[in-house]
């Protein structure tokens, strides 16, 4: 039977703010265990939460850049579990009065687009971290709370997706908006962003959904494409066979690339929600959103349309630009000073994000100006270098952060365009290659490029290869 | 109603173990409660906003600002069971 695969996912991403969501604690990453701890976080008796404004402005603009309808009034919930990850015995997230809700973001598949619904984006705390020793027999965990209460924002979509096409492309594009606002890292090796899939199988054709299944533990972003992929396989085997597919929420293992269901002692949710009476709820007014909405850049898709459409870049470049909104900056700033977008684009294409690879740079941080590509780039169509010794140039300004000029100065790479500088070389090859003329006169035409290249060679590359290559068919008379 | 079943189920989330008078004594306790606020739900409400919050405030915020955290020391001085600087617990996964 053919079967029509439907997808949502539920992304946590941990905000990029210097301190936790209700107390000065820091956030930072990879410390000692238990040193970014304190009463509040570790929710000792008798303290009080205080809520961080910046999490709360970050989570805002997320949900605003997901076009969500945002509640005018929202507030914090109690989910209560417990887990040796959560000091408190409930975790602070929002449940009923969701911070943004039906939105949706618009992904693209094949170079085509698709919106994808979003059902809400809600702000909640991170639970600690468990160790799991390794060794056989041992019969304990251990627990690092310093990510307790990190802030996190959980963005659910509506299952929309109908492959894993659209799920890459859905987590890409979350990924890439988030790192455009600045709002988190989105580090998956150090798990400030995660994703959980729940996936589900109907006959082509109806629209009766068919049992749900949630995928857990997804690491990265080929776990959820490979745990996807096998979800669907198994799935679709047990309707063929008739059987039907257990509501259930299954582990994903990276190394044996098999999902197994999780113990249903674990699965048992019962949070029994109720309003956190430790926080005072929150008013939005249009003032505080129009500020807000005034802080989302250009997204990256849009930007990608916008390039295509105003530089006539190809679809290609364009998407390389603005996979990482550092270059596409870098980019705007060049054109603005120097109006070659294709010239700029395929210096930073095909060279400043080389060097950025090899050389590992902080791409935050780049040697190189946009003011300083953009004069390379002058000097070469002013003619004065080769685009050859342009390269050298660029590498050269990459290591010592050097404008152009003084580089070409320094290291005397200027072109000659001196014609009669030239002709002496000219002179000076042609005597020393007698048989290349002989060649060339029997009609090897492939002569005349090597004693151009002889030419080049003299110069160290720098003399002007039109002004050679005209003198020297005058000189072999053609 | 409050029965034996609940009170286990309502423990159990709780990661509670009760003794026989305790599940007794917590059954009585709890249906006490609920009738108490049966006896609430026949006054009329309708004009009554929910109240979660007992003070009419809202929108109070921190600055994004570090404070020194508590000493490694001092957050594991309670700790039942530790192994360096980690909190030790039952294990938790098979
Ligand atoms: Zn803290």
């Amino acid at each position: 039977m053919e079967y029509e695969v439907v997808i949502g996912l539920e992304t946590h991403a941990e905000l990029s703010t210097l301190t936790k969501l209700f107390c000065g604690c820091s956030t930072k990453f990879g410390v000692e265990p238990n040193t970014q701890v304190c009463p509040v976080c570790l929710g000792m008796p008798g303290v009080l939460p205080v809520m961080n404004k910046k999490a709360f402005e970050y989570s805002l603009k997320s949900a605003l850049a997901l076009h969500c309808e945002i509640n005018k009034f929202t507030n914090f919930d109690r989910k209560s579990y417990y887990y040796p990850d959560l000091p408190k015995n409930y975790q602070i997230s929002q449940n009923y009065y969701n911070l943004g809700v039906n939105g949706y973001m618009t992904i693209e598949v094949n170079g085509s687009t698709k919106k994808i619904r979003i059902h809400n984006v809600h702000l909640e705390e991170e639970a600690g971290k468990l160790i799991h020793p390794e060794e056989i027999g041992t019969n304990y965990s251990l627990v690092d709370f310093n990510r307790a209460g990190v802030p996190l924002l959980e963005i659910v979509s509506y299952p929309d997706m109908r492959g894993v096409d659209e799920v890459d492309s859905y987590m890409q594009t979350l990924r890439k908006i988030l790192l455009y606002m600045d709002v988190s890292d989105c580090k998956m090796q150090e798990g400030s962003l995660r994703f959980e899939a729940s996936i589900s199988l109907r006959e082509k054709g109806s629209d009766k959904l068919g049992n749900r299944v949630e995928i857990k533990n997804l690491n990265s972003m080929k776990a959820v494409i490979k745990a996807i992929e096998y979800e669907v396989g198994r799935q679709s085997k047990l309707l063929d066979r008739g059987e039907t597919v257990a509501r259930e929420t299954r582990l994903w293992d990276a190394v044996t690339e098999r999902s197994e269901r999780m113990r249903s002692k674990e699965e048992a949710q019962d949070y029994r929600y109720f309003p956190e009476p430790d926080l005072l709820p929150v008013l939005i007014d249009e003032k505080w959103l129009h500020e807000i909405k005034g802080t989302i850049p250009e997204l990256p898709l849009d930007r990608k349309l916008r390039f295509v459409e105003v530089f006539k870049l190809s679809d290609y470049d364009s998407g390389i630009l603005t996979e990482e909104k550092v270059f596409a900056d870098f980019f705007e700033e060049c054109v603005k000073i120097l109006n070659r977008p294709k010239a700029i684009s395929n210096w930073i294409i095909n060279d400043l994000l080389r060097e950025v690879k090899d050389r590992k740079l902080d791409i935050h941080n780049l040697p190189i100006k946009p003011k300083q590509l953009a004069s390379l780039i002058e000097i070469i169509e002013k003619g004065t270098i080769s685009s050859t010794i342009a390269k050298e140039v660029f590498s050269e300004m990459i290591q010592s952060g050097k404008n152009p000029h003084a580089i070409i100065e320094e290291k005397k790479l200027a072109q000659i365009s001196d014609e009669s500088l030239i002709e002496s070389i000219i002179e000076k090859v042609i005597a020393t290659n007698p048989e290349a003329i002989e060649d060339y006169k029997k009609g090897k035409k492939n002569a005349l490029s090597f004693l151009m290249g002889q030419v080049m060679k003299e110069t160290k590359g720098k003399a002007n290869p039109k002004i050679v290559n005209e003198l020297l068919k005058g000189k072999v008379g053609v | 109603m409050i029965d034996k079943k609940l009170i286990e189920y309502v423990a159990s989330l709780s990661r509670l173990e009760l003794t026989r008078d305790e599940e007794e004594m917590f059954m009585n306790q709890l249906t006490d409660i609920l009738s108490y606020i049966e006896k609430l739900r026949k006054l009329n409400t309708e004009d009554v906003k929910p109240m979660a919050y007992p003070l009419n405030k809202s929108n109070v915020f921190r600055e994004d600002k570090l404070c020194p955290s508590t000493s490694k020391e001092e957050i594991l001085a309670n700790a039942p069971a530790k192994i360096d600087a980690f909190f030790k617990v039952p294990k938790v996964i098979e």
